[in-house]
């Protein structure tokens, strides 16, 4: 550069690019969540501590840490373009493939009954976890791909990755997790051109599998009938958070004050929103979900707009299955759902979780920047029809 | 799907002229294509993602909503309660027959303790052992410091005692609801009435389950839960059972009994109006069981009902009656009593040597076991057994107590001739004082057979014919001859014509062999004879009347005044009109009679 010349540059500096491409409302709503979840740790985390035996505020501080670390790399994805992306969910998709292979050999399994965590002494790695934004992104590559011309046959290579990932997870057992697969290559399936036969069909062996189980087992009957029916044992720990949340009414029953947490083994991860029920009431909760639709609705709208098959459908998939893991965690709080452990993300305590939850949201908000469409160019063929 | 050449086949051939890289047209084509199909994919995925928007925004409302409604209802409180089905603790009350009240529910609390919620666990144990002088504050303390999450503290507590633990204001003291049982006439129908007791037990309700008793034996009636209020209505008359009672327990004293029975029966439908078993208890307080010693000497021993003894010569009635209904022999048949009767290696005596030969009547009257024993051997044993078997004498009651399924009556192992003989006279066959009463209400009611019963019977079931109905009269002329002037004289009640039978029967030692200072003194009653209404059975246990030179135990001494006395107490009360006997007309002139003069 000589000196006195006007600066130039090509291109846009990489900074204000981000920040006028990214999206921001999803952007402050997930780092609000996060704010929420260290808030909400802070009082549901130290009976924990104290029952462990560390200091009042053990977990939050690992919260904040982990949390650090999970903004850090969200960041850093949301800098990232789509074909990066996609190189590093690939390397990453590989490795957690490999890891969830060893999990049985390796595996501990803290004494929950099912293997899915790797221990590292200083804290521990739940592979499936970093698999699932892996495993979107690939599928969401090959479904993109086998629209093109000649191009190869993605959606079933990708149904059959989606098949023998469930089946590693249900080896676990975590049929929690291997149903969010489903579900997600299943949405990826549905945007990417699912025939309505297909979609009718599945809809229909839905129903009448359902209602055959519900007919001819006893076991899955009971469960449903249990489910539907008003009354909840108050011993159990759906119990226990449906009466958190009936104490919290409309506006909780003050910061601290909670008793749930005291009850609920899984007051800081899997019930969450019951101590965020209890302590700041319903508004709270509320806002809660609200930040969630913001997220995934905002995602969605700004992905109608793609024209990139596979920024479109690793996008749909990561924004559905955040907000289904969201929507299954509050759901089995308020019993709209049966029990099922899943993580509330951001908000609910947890390593694994929460960087998986980073990685997620990263490589989504870096496929919903804003991009040049050729809207010009749409304008032209549309009226030339 | 359609075909789509792979190359524009026409541009390439014109490429080839012009010597330019039909590649480079081949690509673009390509790339046109794929524009195309995403532009056509994207307005696809626009709709299919419309959809899936739709989807979650409804979803989130649906949880939002959810949340809202949950939120906006009450809690359930307590926390903590027993899993399973729900604890249905209404029961309902029992009445006697005119539905004065025999038991009852009173609603009660349960204290106990949630420690994690106490504020000074410390004062409150302090306070606690201030209330209920009975806890120990060391293992009180123990339990509210520790680790525990729920301690139960007393299982029922009163209103004042509530209100004082109210007044501790300790939050982690709370109370569940209880619904007791409450039998308010106290110990008055203690055995018939049994009592109850907690079965599973929650923080919210308990079970109220019998434990004894008609509670027991009719648990499942009284817990019916499509039952409503209706409550149980027994046969029992709670004034004539209190009077009962009281006539009972002052004989039992005057006689130095250590126990007494006495049954009291309609004598056509088999209610019982009373039944009294002493000594007694309280069923609001039930004591335990003994835990040594003979079981029949526990208070909770029902000895109207459970109670199997050889009731003496009491039976002799019915091998008499038996005789005359088949015709065996008659009234005034004489019988040849003179002892002793060997049979084999037995002797059979008689108590005092009344001659050579009795009547029928006598036989009764003088209660001769030589007698009854001979008309027996005349009837035979397996006809002597059927009419027995129809008396009830050899099953069980079936009345509605849980201790009657027990109480079979002991028969010999095997019933040979000399079995025969003697059950005649009421040794080698121990019936309780029920199955007595029921089978003399039968006898005398006119022949048909009764099923005893301590529920209310609204409709008169005639049984099965057992003897003819005037085998039944006679039977009762002979036990009114007993009173006139046999054994049971002090029977007699002015007005009320009792007829009865009295039996002392020698208690058995459990090492076998009889007690010779020891007996069983019964005495069987109906009245008034003529029109049978009742039948009486009133049985004392080891009784010595010691006003005389010598201790004297027979019935007639210790068991028939007692018997007289209820009679005269409860008679009135039963709405029975004392009948005029040929009572002298002094100073009054019939008007009619003197017309006729």
């Amino acid at each position: 550069m000589v000196y006195g010349a006007v600066p130039t540059r090509d291109g846009e500096p990489i900074l204000p690019r981000w920040w006028r491409t990214i999206d921001k409302w999803s952007l402050s709503a997930v780092l609000t969540l996060f704010g929420i979840g260290l808030l909400l740790g802070l009082a549901a985390s130290p009976p924990l501590a104290e029952r462990n035996g560390f200091a009042a505020f053990h977990y939050v501080q690992r919260q904040v840490f982990f949390g650090g670390l999970a903004i850090s790399v969200m960041f850093a994805f949301t800098l990232m373009s789509p074909r990066s992306v996609r190189r590093l969910a690939t390397i990453g998709f590989a490795f957690s493939i490999v890891g969830l292979v060893l999990l049985p050999f390796f595996g501990t399994d803290y004494g929950k009954g099912a293997v899915r965590w790797f221990s590292l002494g200083f804290g521990s790695i739940q592979p499936s976890e970093f698999l699932k934004p892996g495993f979107i992104v690939i599928a969401g590559w090959m479904i993109a791909a086998s629209n093109e011309v000649a191009g190869p046959p993605g959606k079933t290579y990708s149904f059959l990755i989606a098949v023998f990932i469930m089946m590693l997870l249900a080896l676990q057992p975590d049929f929690g997790q291997a149903c969010l697969i489903l579900f997600a290559w299943g949405v990826m399936y549905f945007v990417g051109g699912a025939p309505f036969t297909i979609l009718a069909g599945i809809a229909g062996l839905a129903v009448i599998g359902g209602a055959f189980a519900y007919q001819n087992s006893e076991h899955f009957a009971r469960r449903i009938d249990g489910f539907l029916s008003a009354e909840v044992d108050p011993n159990t720990q759906l119990g226990y958070a449906a009466n958190a949340i009936r104490e919290g009414g409309f506006f909780g029953v003050g910061v601290g004050e909670g008793s749930v947490k005291w009850s609920l083994p899984d007051a800081h991860t899997d019930f969450i929103i019951a101590v965020a029920a209890e302590e700041y009431g319903l508004i709270l909760v509320l806002f809660i979900i609200f930040l969630y639709a913001t997220i995934v609705l905002r995602s969605l709208f700004r992905l109608m707009r793609e024209r990139d098959p596979y920024i479109r459908l690793a996008g749909t998939g990561l924004a559905c299955t955040f907000a289904v893991q969201a929507m299954i965690n509050v759901s089995v709080a308020v019993r709209l759902l049966p029990a099922k452990g899943m993580t509330l993300p951001f908000v609910s305590y947890g390593g694994s979780s929460l960087i998986a939850s980073g990685i997620m949201v990263g490589m989504l908000l870096a496929l919903t920047r804003v991009r040049p469409q050729g809207e010009i160019a749409d304008h032209l063929i549309r009226s030339q029809r | 799907m359609t075909r789509t050449p792979l190359r524009p086949l026409a541009q390439i051939l014109k490429a080839r002229v012009n010597g330019e890289n039909p590649d480079a047209i081949e690509r673009e084509n390509l790339r046109q294509r794929h524009e195309e199909a995403r532009n056509t994919s994207r307005a696809r995925a626009e709709g299919r993602l419309l959809i899936l928007g739709v989807f979650f925004l409804c979803a989130f409302f649906l949880v939002g909503l959810k949340m809202s409604l949950l939120a906006g209802s009450e809690p359930a409180e307590p926390r903590i309660a027993a899993s399973g089905a729900q604890i249905v603790a209404a029961r309902a009350d029992i009445t006697d027959r005119n539905g004065r009240i025999l038991a009852t529910n009173l609603s009660t609390h349960a204290l106990y303790a949630q420690p994690p919620l106490m504020i000074e666990p410390e004062r409150a144990a302090e306070e606690l052992v201030k209330i209920f002088p009975d806890l120990n504050l060391d293992s009180l303390k123990r339990h509210f410091m520790g680790g525990r999450k729920f301690v139960w503290i007393k299982r029922r507590i009163s209103p004042e005692q509530q209100q004082q633990v109210f007044d501790i204001g300790e939050p982690g003291l709370l109370f569940g609801p209880r619904e007791m049982r409450l039998y308010p006439n106290g110990r008055v129908a203690a055995h018939v009435l049994g009592g109850a007791g907690f079965g599973r037990e929650g923080v919210s309700s308990a079970e109220v389950i019998g434990v004894a008793g008609v509670e027991k034996a009719m648990d499942d009636e009284l817990r019916d839960p499509g039952r409503g209020d209706v409550p149980l209505a027994l046969s029992l008359d709670l004034t004539i059972q209190a009077a009962v009672e009281r006539v009972l327990e002052g004989g039992m004293r005057l006689m130095n009994a250590k126990g007494a029975a006495a049954v009291l029966m309609d004598v056509k439908t088999g209610e019982i109006i009373s039944l009294a078993s002493l000594p007694d208890f309280d069923p609001n307080d039930r004591p335990r069981p003994l835990t040594q010693g003979d079981p029949g000497d526990s208070p909770l021993f029902n000895r109207a009902v459970q109670g199997l003894y050889e009731l003496g010569s009491t039976f002799k009635i019915f091998a008499v009656a038996q005789g005359i209904d088949e015709k065996i022999v008659s009234r005034s048949t004489m019988v040849d009593i003179t002892g002793p009767l060997r049979w084999g290696k037995f002797k059979i005596r008689d108590l005092r040597n009344y001659g050579k030969a009795l009547s029928v009547e006598d036989v009764i009257v003088k209660s001769s076991n030589i007698g009854t024993a001979r008309i027996a051997q005349k009837i035979g044993m397996d006809r002597q057994r059927a009419f027995l078997d129809d008396l009830g004498l050899l099953r069980p009651t079936g009345v509605e107590l849980i201790e009657a399924k027990g109480a079979k009556p002991l028969l010999p192992p095997r019933w040979s001739e000399i079995s025969t003989m003697t059950i005649s006279y009421g040794h080698g066959l121990s019936a309780s004082p029920l199955h007595l009463a029921s089978a003399y209400a039968t006898l005398l009611n006119g022949g048909l057979q009764i099923q005893p019963t301590l529920l209310r019977q609204d409709a008169y079931r005639p049984g099965p014919r057992v003897i003819s109905e005037n085998t039944s009269k006679q039977a009762r002329e002979m036990l009114r001859q007993v009173v006139t002037r046999g054994t049971a004289s002090f029977g007699e009640v002015p007005g009320y014509r009792v007829g009865g039978k009295t039996g002392t029967a020698d208690k058995p030692k459990p090492q076998g062999g009889y007690y010779e200072d020891r007996v069983i003194a019964t005495f069987a009653s109906v009245f008034p004879y003529d029109d049978p209404k009742y039948v009486l059975v009133v049985t004392l246990d080891e009784p010595v009347e010691t006003s005389g030179q010598k201790p004297r135990r027979t019935a007639g001494w210790t068991a028939v005044p007692v018997a007289a006395e209820v009679v005269r107490r409860v008679a009135p009360l039963l709405g029975l009109a004392p009948g005029v006997e040929s009572v002298r007309r002094t100073g009054v002139t019939l008007v009619s009679q003197s017309n006729n003069e």
